[in-house]
């Protein structure tokens, strides 16, 4: 089955391109752009004119105190939250705050959650075969048969993520460990263009977190990759470009060691 | 590596084997006991006792129509007695049609409870009624559109769990008071009743009844195998992924929407069926099938059964109405305390149901899997 003409259907139906400027308009060459993003709860700015951008094929780091509005950020990208105000971009000017949150994963935004959430009562394979990229309307669901391909992917997948020897388990009886693979697997089963992965190396061993790290390294060598984490030795191993985030809105950007040595980094991480 | 696209491990092969084997037996066996054997023989079966038999099939596909929206999807529709009522009701006017000149005001065209109401011409609704395959076209339709737009409004504003059932619940109770109205057209507080034959068959006849009981056990493998197709493909996984982590799925890509929407629709078509063979085995359909207490009834027969297995839902129907004309006969005030109790005792000792009990007794759910793990209902991070 071929799938790319899916998404190019999907983008000419449902996003708007940007109208074409005299000059370049500055979401070009990103994959994801924010710009003036505001979200408020009852009065409380859980993101305050956030501005920010990803290049295309780019790792990146997101680190910030709790509040800091981490998740309400990949909220917003991930069409879960509307904002009050701001643009948000992806691929250089598909706007995202007009779409639902299945129209936005069919883009190609493909997102873990800080819990590890797969689907618990089916096997390590379903889970992977769930997440395949593909059509998903339901007639085509009751007549889906896996595709040779399909399945050497699926293989592919599993290979990459260290579940092989565990492809017919139930997903609930994995460790806590496996289950965060399980869910990166999944993402790659999407295929998507840009991950955004929440707290990966939350609750995992020092093994563990090493091997989530080289596993995101190695994705994001064809995929960006936006990574939300407190562990500063995950982030060290991931050796990427880092943005802080602090209130709502981003306090420092830069490669780890200048970030830390931010003079209004360090007061946020140590001034309470 | 064993690469294998498992099947849904719940839908147990041999459960199956063993569900259609005695739902064919019972098909065959029955009426061939009624009509066969003398009356005087040990062996008779009575044709009250087949219409009764056939009464609790058309509550086993009622159920079976539950569990595939609970079970497997999370939908917990305490409103499904309205699709089943909605069913009959069609079926109930075909019927009433078929009466003609022989009611008791003898109107060739017009029902009796209209002609006692002064009504001179046949309401616009009622029209095309005469003819079987238009009333069974309806017996689809309506309880399928009236699914239809209910969950489209309701799925698509995202209502779920305990909020959905509170609006299912009001949307049988809203039919209830309708159908109550004599002004509706559809016979009032009495219903529709006093039924004569079906495509020319007499009601009455012995024959007729276990054509008709024959029919139900046929439609019921139909649904069964109807949804364990569903079930055993890539929709069912899907809909089994909605149930366990609903924004997980939305997040993978699926319009969580419509998938809800086809298999509430299905469902609410099954249940319509159902009603439409349980109408003719009884010989009257009133008001009283919308009352809220018959749906959550329904929901306790999943439980009592298992819920999530298909055959569970048919063995809890069958078993809880078996006790409940027992008991109504034997001792009818102890039926509701039972009923409530039985209810309770499911929840606290066999929250699995009966079908999830013995599957765990046998330990054959693969890798150790705990029951829990599959009972959580997931919370999603990221507020």
């Amino acid at each position: 089955m071929s799938e790319a003409p899916v998404r190019e259907v999907m983008i000419q139906s449902e996003a708007e391109p940007l109208e074409p400027a005299a000059a370049p308009h500055p979401a070009a060459d990103t994959i994801l752009y924010m710009d003036g993003v505001t979200v408020s709860f009852d009065g409380f700015k859980a993101l305050n004119n956030l501005s920010l951008y990803v290049k295309e094929g780019e790792l990146r780091a997101i680190i910030g105190p709790n509040g800091a509005g981490k998740t309400t950020m990949m909220d917003v990208i991930t069409g879960k939250t509307r904002p009050d105000s701001g643009e948000v971009f992806f691929d250089g000017g598909i706007d995202l705050t007009k779409l639902d949150e299945a129209a936005i994963a069919n883009l190609g935004i493909g997102r873990k959650f800080q819990k590890p959430t797969v689907f618990e009562s089916q096997s390590v394979f379903n889970n992977l075969e769930l997440a395949q990229k593909g059509r998903r309307d339901v007639f085509t669901g009751l007549f889906a048969r896996l595709s040779g391909e399909q399945r050497d992917h699926i293989g592919r997948v599993l290979e990459r993520i260290a579940l092989t020897d565990h492809v017919g388990r139930l997903a609930g009886n994995l460790s806590h460990g496996q289950k965060q693979w399980l869910e990166i697997g999944m993402l790659l089963m999407q295929d998507p263009e840009l991950l955004l992965v929440d707290e990966p190396a939350a609750g995992m061993t020092d093994a563990e977190t090493a091997k989530t790290a080289e596993m995101l390294q190695e994705i994001a060598r064809d995929h960006s990759v936006v990574v939300v984490e407190h562990d500063m030795e995950f982030i060290k191993a991931l050796n990427c470009h880092v943005t802080v985030l602090h209130e709502g809105s981003v306090l420092a950007e830069g490669s780890l060691e200048s970030v830390q040595n931010n003079q209004h980094v360090i007061e946020v991480y140590l001034g309470r | 590596m064993i690469l294998s696209n498992d099947r849904n491990h719940l839908l147990s092969p041999l459960g199956a084997k063993i569900t259609l084997a005695v739902l064919l037996l019972v098909a065959v066996l029955v009426p061939l006991l009624n009509l066969s054997v003398p009356p005087g023989s040990a062996f008779h079966v009575p044709t009250y006792v087949v219409s009764l038999l056939g009464k609790y099939l058309c509550f086993a596909m009622l159920a079976l129509s539950v569990d595939l929206i609970w079970g497997f999807c999370g939908i917990l529709s305490l409103g499904h007695g309205a699709f089943f009522a909605l069913g009959g009701y069609a079926m109930g006017m075909y019927l009433m049609r078929q009466i003609g000149d022989r009611g008791v005001y003898g109107n060739p065209i017009l029902p009796d409870f209209m002609v006692f109401l002064n009504w001179k011409e046949l309401p616009w609704y009622w029209y095309g009624f005469d003819a079987f395959p238009f009333a069974l076209l309806m017996v689809l339709l309506v309880p399928g559109l009236l699914a239809l737009v209910f969950g489209w409004f309701a799925f698509r504003s995202r209502v779920t769990g305990v909020y959905l059932s509170i609006i299912t619940q009001a949307m049988t109770f809203a039919l209830l008071l309708a159908f109550f109205r004599n002004d509706m057209g559809f016979g009032g507080n009495n219903g529709l009743t006093d039924f004569k034959d079906l495509l020319g068959f007499d009601l009455q006849d012995d024959g007729t009844r276990a054509a008709l009981f024959v029919a139900t056990a046929v439609m019921l493998v139909l649904a069964y195998l109807l949804c364990r197709w569903i079930i055993g493909s890539k929709v069912g996984r899907v809909l089994i992924a909605i149930r366990d982590a609903e924004s997980r799925t939305r997040f993978l890509g699926y319009r969580v929407e419509y998938y809800k929407l086809f298999v509430f629709t299905v469902s609410a078509m099954l249940a319509g069926i159902a009603g439409a063979l349980y109408v003719p085995q009884v010989g009257i359909i009133n008001p009283s099938e919308f009352s809220p207490a018959n749906s959550i009834e329904i929901v306790i027969w999943v439980a009592v059964g298992g819920r999530g297995y298909l055959h569970g839902a048919i063995l809890g129907a069958i078993l809880v109405n078996y006790a409940k004309t027992y008991l109504t006969g034997a001792a009818p005030d102890i039926w509701l305390f039972f009923l409530g109790g039985l209810f309770i005792a499911v929840t606290v000792l066999l929250p699995k149901g009966i079908v999830g009990s013995l599957d765990q007794l046998r330990g054959r759910l693969p890798g150790g899997f705990k029951p829990k793990a599959q009972a959580k209902v997931q919370e999603m991070p990221g507020e």
